[in-house]
């Protein structure tokens, strides 16, 4: 895999350490949580952990940060054995999803919490603590106490809170969920020019696809306690591995088709497969709306790729228009300009691009009887 | 009437806005209301501390004044000696408000962090006191009381006895306070920054849950200071059995009311000290 740093190019220093979970296992009751998995964070990089609830991701996290013990399996930390180590002994920063400053502490001795643990002088802590409140853009609000400051402040606090004590691995377990879109968005980007600039090993928990694919160097997507695919964001976007990350992984057209050779057809059209081993067959196909094109049609003509529109979804720079086909409808992201003039009721011709697509299993599966 | 047939029509029963004169006339009643029952609860509450405190202060002579019975607080030397009673007094509120935060608060935050599901069994055991009188309570702790008494016999073993009585009361304040935190993530927070359970229990939950301290710290030390029941009846000499003695032996039953009052006054004063304390902590300094 090429390495984070190389791939960003912006020079900076790695100074985190491989962690590495070997067969990883986690029951609750008869519920399995966790389930064998394996997974290397290479040292420097943020893996986004992506999933529904219950996935697992979660469990993850918390097993690598202590706070969990797993059933079965092994967690390295820079070749280090710690699967049995208590959480204080870690040395791993951990941001929450829930507010956990303390709330009798300054935003500054929070931060410096930490190192007062580790008797670092007091000179020297309030230093360091001064130093990571600037690196979040908070050194003026050093004085605050939580409850003075916004949400999204006290998440950098506690950001800065976990990156003080220079950990080994920093855990973020969906620490931007409670905020609202726009500070979401630039502390997401906050948290990964941090990394990037301190170079700590990240795992990063959230359920929020465009957050994981915004932020990370490769993408763990789980599904009922399994990895189900693990790649960079482009990769897991344009080539799933699986239906369901696919169709957790952006919107996803579910068309009927008939896979022959190392191609679909789907309505006349002919599409390359993201997996050449699909058996022949009838299959679903599943195709992203960026790869369907509208274009008015006058002719009149009835044709597999001819439909009307009934919906046209503004979302900004683009628009969500859906077509009726007659025996199904198919959903096409169009510029907003392109969209104008493909009002509710126009008839449509489309055109599908042809992108490497995958088959769903549970139409695929029939093919094989 | 245009108003009423829309809001009958979008199904609201309340009207969104009423007459001026409606609500200043709603408003007037419900403060005259407000002013009758502070008024009748206070009279309820203040007519026996000021019949006590008249008291007090009766003169040799009736319906004379004096500071007499006041000033015999210091000086009463007996039978039974005043004192030494008030001392003890404090001495098992102290011993008792230790034992029992010392007991509960730990559990408490161990049981809600590691043991959830055993919370209910705990809320239980600490309840039960409340359920028992304390005429059952004295017959169960006789025998082992007769058995303290060979080793040791100051009122302040008592404190054994106390500390079950006050579990109740410290259960709830602290209950209260533990749920207005998260006490999972910020121990959680703490454990992942290298905090020791001790540490977590000792610099993050405890000074968050300081005012429900305090208000378990003030139930015990009020129970305490005015338990009589099974001091009497282990044959102790607390403060309130103590006076309990002066009134049946002393001509000069003022004495008993002044030091009465001033027992309400001082658990009055700690009540007001440690619910101040507890805001300011509260309240921290960037509040000021």
């Amino acid at each position: 895999m090429t390495s984070p740093m190389t791939r960003t190019q912006d020079g900076a220093a790695r100074t985190g350490v491989e962690v590495r979970m070997d067969g990883l296992s986690r029951h609750y009751g008869p519920v399995v949580a966790l389930d064998k998995l394996d997974l290397t964070v290479q040292a420097g990089e943020l893996i986004a952990l992506l999933g529904p609830s219950g996935c697992g991701k979660t469990t993850t996290l918390r097993l690598v940060a202590g706070l969990e013990d797993a059933d079965a399996g092994r967690i390295t930390v820079g070749g280090k054995d710690v699967t049995h180590l208590s959480a204080s002994k870690r040395d791993m920063g951990m941001v929450f999803q829930a507010y956990s400053l303390f709330p009798h502490m300054t935003a500054r001795q929070n931060v410096a919490f930490g190192l007062r643990l580790r008797r670092i002088d007091a000179a020297k802590r309030d230093k360091r603590a001064l130093e990571m409140l600037e690196l979040v853009g908070l050194s003026t609000q050093a004085d605050r106490y939580p409850h003075q400051i916004s949400g999204g402040q006290q998440q950098r606090v506690a950001l800065a809170r976990a990156l003080a004590i220079e950990p080994q691995v920093l855990l973020l377990d969906e620490p931007l969920s409670a905020l609202d879109a726009k500070v979401r968005a630039q502390l997401r980007d906050e948290i990964r020019r941090i990394q990037l600039e301190v170079g700590t090993t990240t795992l990063f928990v959230t359920h929020d696809q465009e957050e994981a694919l915004a932020i990370a160097d490769r993408v763990g997507v789980m599904k009922d306690g399994r990895l189900e695919q693990l790649a960079p964001p482009t990769e897991v976007y344009s080539r799933p591995a699986t239906s369901f990350v696919a169709e957790f992984v952006g919107l996803t057209n579910r068309l009927a088709g008939t896979v022959s050779g190392e191609t679909v057809t789907v309505r006349g059209c002919e599409l390359p497969l993201v997996d050449r081993s699909t058996p022949p067959g009838p299959a679903t196909a599943l195709v992203r709306p960026e790869a369907v094109t509208l274009a008015s049609d006058n002719s009149g003509d009835a044709g597999p790729l001819t439909g009307t529109v009934i919906a046209v979804t503004f979302l900004g720079a683009t628009s969500r228009v859906t077509v009726d086909l007659g025996d199904t409808t198919i959903l096409a992201q169009l510029t907003t300009a392109d969209a104008a003039v493909l009002p509710a009721g126009s008839r449509v011709t489309l055109t599908i691009r042809p992108d490497p697509v995958l088959v769903a299993a549970d139409a695929a599966a029939p093919a094989e009887g | 009437m245009a108003a009423i047939t829309s809001l009958g029509e979008s199904g609201f029963a309340v009207p969104a806005e009423r007459p001026r004169g409606m609500q200043v006339r709603r408003r007037r009643r419900l403060n005259v209301f407000r002013y009758v029952v502070f008024t009748v609860f206070g009279l309820f509450f203040l007519l026996p501390l000021l019949a006590t405190a008249r008291f007090s202060l009766e003169g040799s002579r009736l319906g004379t004044w004096s500071l007499a019975a006041w000033k015999q607080i210091g000086t009463y030397k007996g039978p039974p000696p005043l004192l030494p009673a008030i001392e003890i007094q404090l001495e098992l509120a102290v011993i008792t408000c230790v034992i029992v935060l010392a007991l509960l608060v730990p559990t408490m935050v161990w049981v809600r962090l590691r043991v959830p599901w055993i919370s209910r069994v705990i809320e239980f055991l600490c309840l039960l006191p409340l359920t028992i009188p304390a005429i059952i309570l004295v017959v169960g702790y006789a025998p082992i009381y007769n058995r303290i008494r060979h080793y040791e016999l100051s009122a302040l073993m008592l404190f054994w006895a106390y500390v079950i009585l006050a579990l109740p009361y410290a259960y709830r304040a602290l209950s209260a306070g533990l749920n207005a935190i998260d006490v999972t993530t910020l121990s959680e927070a703490a454990r992942s920054l290298g905090a020791s359970w001790f540490t977590v229990i000792a610099r993050v939950i405890v000074p968050n849950m300081w005012q429900a301290i305090l208000n378990a710290m003030v139930l015990t030390t009020a129970l305490v200071l005015g338990e009589f029941t099974i001091a009497y009846l282990l044959l102790y000499n607390n403060l309130p059995v103590e006076l309990f003695s002066i009134s049946r032996n002393t001509p000069n039953a003022s004495v008993i009311f002044s030091t009465s009052l001033a027992s309400l006054m001082f658990a009055f004063v700690l009540l007001l000290i440690l619910s101040y304390a507890g805001r300011r902590r509260h309240r921290g300094p960037g509040m000021r």
